[in-house]
């Protein structure tokens, strides 16, 4: 029988319905392809850590905005879900959950301690990549898990021993250390009694205030009075009354050289009445809130993508000053999720396990728009990063660098290797 | 005999759904499981004696402790350490106890919080011991009970706590004891009056109570891998109380009911608001202006007479 092309077989009819099926199916094929990649962000929105939080959220918009309008992620859009954690070991913990159960790929951005370590066992049994940006040595001393790493922020370990070589040579041996009586303060007391040793300096005090403590003056007369270099790191509002009572009790006399870490004036204006006591004293900032002279392009473009001005306050309010130290480790660990996904060709959950360690072969990270705190070292086996320190003074009520740290300076023997540990 | 079968029938159900849900929605029950029994011991000091304690948190953090120093430093296995937690609880509620129940109303309030703060700030300054604020990390959830997955482990554990916390409150509130503690806390000095030591009741409620309190402390901190200072904080004596507000005071199924409440209220208010704490607040002054007696006790108030 001839075939008349007006009447179509019934095979052509199924070829053609066919080739629609897979016409009308192709741009749900390019959608699957460009599903967004959903990171989940455990943010210390209330609670303790909220002066983090608002800016921690700030800096990760700011952050998924500048790798979205450059293409997202292999290619893929990206998007962040954020979920409060109350700053509270307990509710971050069900928020690894919560987030794990919603897809999200994997899930960054704790500060606190405690709440770090309450939630990494939940994140290792889920087998969910879980990137810290707390600056603990919890991760690096072995404490964690293989899913647990520290791409964004140098360790509070580093940080304080690499502030040793120029304390010692530039303002005094003899040191006297006020700090908090809990597991923060014990690492400063630690590391950084071990760190001055080595430089030929010695800790002659260390006075450690309670929790509690609303009022110092009974601590003040413990410093001995040979003391060259007092140490001061006092997380917490009570920092304007400890700085207040340090200036009632020294007078306009002679004073020690006064070095601390910024921790404390995280979020508070150096220049608000209380601190004036501060002037010509110095501080740990691992980025320096006020714009320095030389400025690098990449920081340029880092300030003014998270809305922080000169000072290091927001530009849309002059009082709500940044924590500048802290939450350029959100916007580097976003970068360094995307060159990690990158790195491992991350299509899906299934991937997760290469991620890490794709991450976990990372060596350096060079100096540039998606590290614009710095170059950076990471260590694969202990899953902790280390780059450069400042250290500041307070002149005229702002924070200018007088010198910045080598990475080598906060290098120091591996305590773990992760690597060798079971997924 | 009815009560009884309720009872079962309310344990049934949970096992199947512990069974049947999602893993995310199993292992969240089990978590509701766990605290409800700290809330369930709370419920029998409060709800049913009248002692309002604000520091139950102390006894929740020294079954944390209890189970997790024993698991760290001798490596005892899981569950012998949660058997540990529950005693540290019982123990610690005896000592508080025999000094705080000197004092009623208000002034036990008071002292039971200062002793929690106390308790709080002993965690701190063993800080080398019990990982302080930071705290300690347990161990891997799969040496839970050797063979069985963690999710049923943790979901099996849970249960078993419930299930004993349960059928244990209800035994109590059915006893001869259970009725003098209620008489403790409708009339304490008819009570005394009729020839019973108001001290001797209300002591061995306490303790019971503390018991609960260590048994969810211990289980939580193992089944969840995390135990450190901030249990021991005001916030987890608060909690017990809310939830048994919310799912109604001396009632037996109320404490369950008010723990899954709030945590999905919590749950849920986030993924529609970064007002969460509004909501739960907004949820909580609606609850007393409507429902002051929680949600069991309304309906109880409304005809359902037979709710134990």
């Amino acid at each position: 029988m001839k075939k008349d092309l007006l009447v179509p077989s019934r095979r052509s009819v199924l070829k053609g319905m066919g080739a629609g099926l897979a016409a009308s199916a192709f741009p749900g094929y390019t959608w699957a392809q460009s599903a967004p990649i959903k990171l989940g962000f455990q943010l210390h929105r209330t609670g303790i850590g909220a002066a983090y939080g608002r800016w921690y959220e700030r800096t990760a918009q700011a952050a998924l905005k500048v790798v979205n309008d450059a293409g997202g992620i292999g290619g893929r859009p990206v998007e962040i879900l954020f979920e409060d954690d109350a700053t509270d070991p307990k509710r971050g913990a069900e928020v690894v959950e919560k987030l794990a159960n919603d897809g999200c790929d994997l899930i960054f951005g704790p500060l606190f301690s405690h709440v770090v370590i309450g939630s990494a066992p939940r994140a290792g049994e889920l087998k969910i990549p879980y990137l810290v940006c707390s600056e603990g040595y919890h991760v690096a001393s072995g404490m964690l898990n293989r899913w647990t790493l520290q791409p964004g922020i140098t360790d509070v370990r580093s940080q304080v021993s690499s502030m040793a070589p120029w304390v010692a040579a530039n303002l005094g041996k003899k040191v006297t250390m006020v700090y908090p009586d809990y597991a923060f303060g014990y690492d400063h007391r630690d590391f950084f009694t071990e760190a001055i040793k080595a430089q030929g300096g010695e800790v002659i005090a260390q006075i450690a205030i309670p929790p509690t403590e609303t009022t110092f003056t009974r601590y003040l007369p413990q410093i001995p009075a040979e003391t060259e270099v007092l140490y001061h790191v006092m997380v917490g509002p009570a920092v304007l009354t400890f700085v207040k009572e340090l200036g009632d009790f020294y007078g306009s006399g002679a004073r020690p050289q006064i070095f601390g870490f910024i921790d404390s004036l995280e979020a508070v204006d150096t220049a608000s009445p209380g601190l004036e006591f501060l002037e010509g004293t110095y501080f740990w900032e691992a980025m320096n809130r006020v714009k320095q002279d030389g400025q690098t392009e990449a920081e340029t473009a880092y300030r003014a993508a998270v809305g922080v001005d000169d000072t290091g306050a927001s530009v849309t309010d002059a009082a709500d000053v940044s924590t500048y130290s802290h939450m350029f480790s959100v916007w580097e660990t976003l970068h360094t999720i995307k060159a990690g996904m990158e790195a491992a060709g991350y299509q899906s959950t299934a991937d997760r396990q290469k991620f890490v360690e794709a991450l976990e072969a990372m060596t350096t990270m060079a100096e540039g728009p998606g590290n614009p705190q710095g170059d950076k070292v990471f260590n694969g086996k202990t899953h902790q990063v280390f780059g450069h320190q400042n250290i500041s003074q307070v002149t005229g009520g702002k924070l200018l660098r007088v010198h910045r740290t080598s990475i080598e300076d906060g290098q120091y023997a591996d305590a773990v290797d992760y690597t060798t540990m079971s997924f | 005999m009815k009560v009884w079968i309720a009872h079962l029938a309310v344990l049934a159900a949970l096992a199947v759904l512990l069974a049947v849900l999602p893993a995310y929605h199993a292992t969240n029950l089990a978590r509701i499981l766990t605290l409800a029994v700290f809330a369930t011991g709370y419920n029998l000091a409060f709800g049913y004696t009248g002692l309002l304690s604000l520091g139950h948190a102390l006894f929740f953090a020294a079954g944390v402790y209890g189970a997790a120093l024993p698991v760290t430093y001798w490596g005892l296995s899981p569950l012998p350490a949660i058997a540990l937690g529950c005693l540290a609880g019982g123990g610690m509620a005896a000592m508080v106890g025999l000094l705080a129940l000197r004092t009623a109303g208000v002034s036990f309030m008071i002292v039971t919080l200062m002793f929690a703060q106390a308790g709080y700030l002993t965690l701190l300054y063993f800080g080398q011991i019990t990982g302080g604020d930071e705290g300690l990390v347990m161990p891997d959830a799969t040496a839970l009970i050797p063979g069985l997955s963690p999710d049923t482990a943790r979901a099996v554990i849970a249960f078993a706590l419930f299930a004993l916390a349960l059928v244990l409150s209800l035994a109590v509130i059915r006893s001869r004891l259970g009725r003098v503690m209620v008489a403790m806390r409708e009339n304490e000095e008819r009570s005394r009056m009729l020839g019973y030591n108001p001290f001797t009741v209300k002591l061995t409620a306490l303790v019971l109570s503390g018991l609960f309190a260590g048994a969810a402390g211990a289980g939580y901190a193992l089944l969840f891998g995390y135990a450190g200072a901030s249990f021991a904080t005001i916030q987890y004596s608060i909690l017990p109380m809310l939830y048994v507000l919310m799912g109604g005071a001396g009632t037996t199924l109320g404490p369950l009911l008010g723990t899954a409440a709030m945590f999905y209220l919590v749950d849920g208010a986030a993924r529609i608001t970064t007002a969460t704490l509004l909501v739960v607040g907004v949820a909580l002054v609606l609850l007393i202006l409507f429902a002051p007696k929680g949600i069991l006790g309304t309906l109880r108030e409304r005809g359902a007479r037979w709710i134990p």
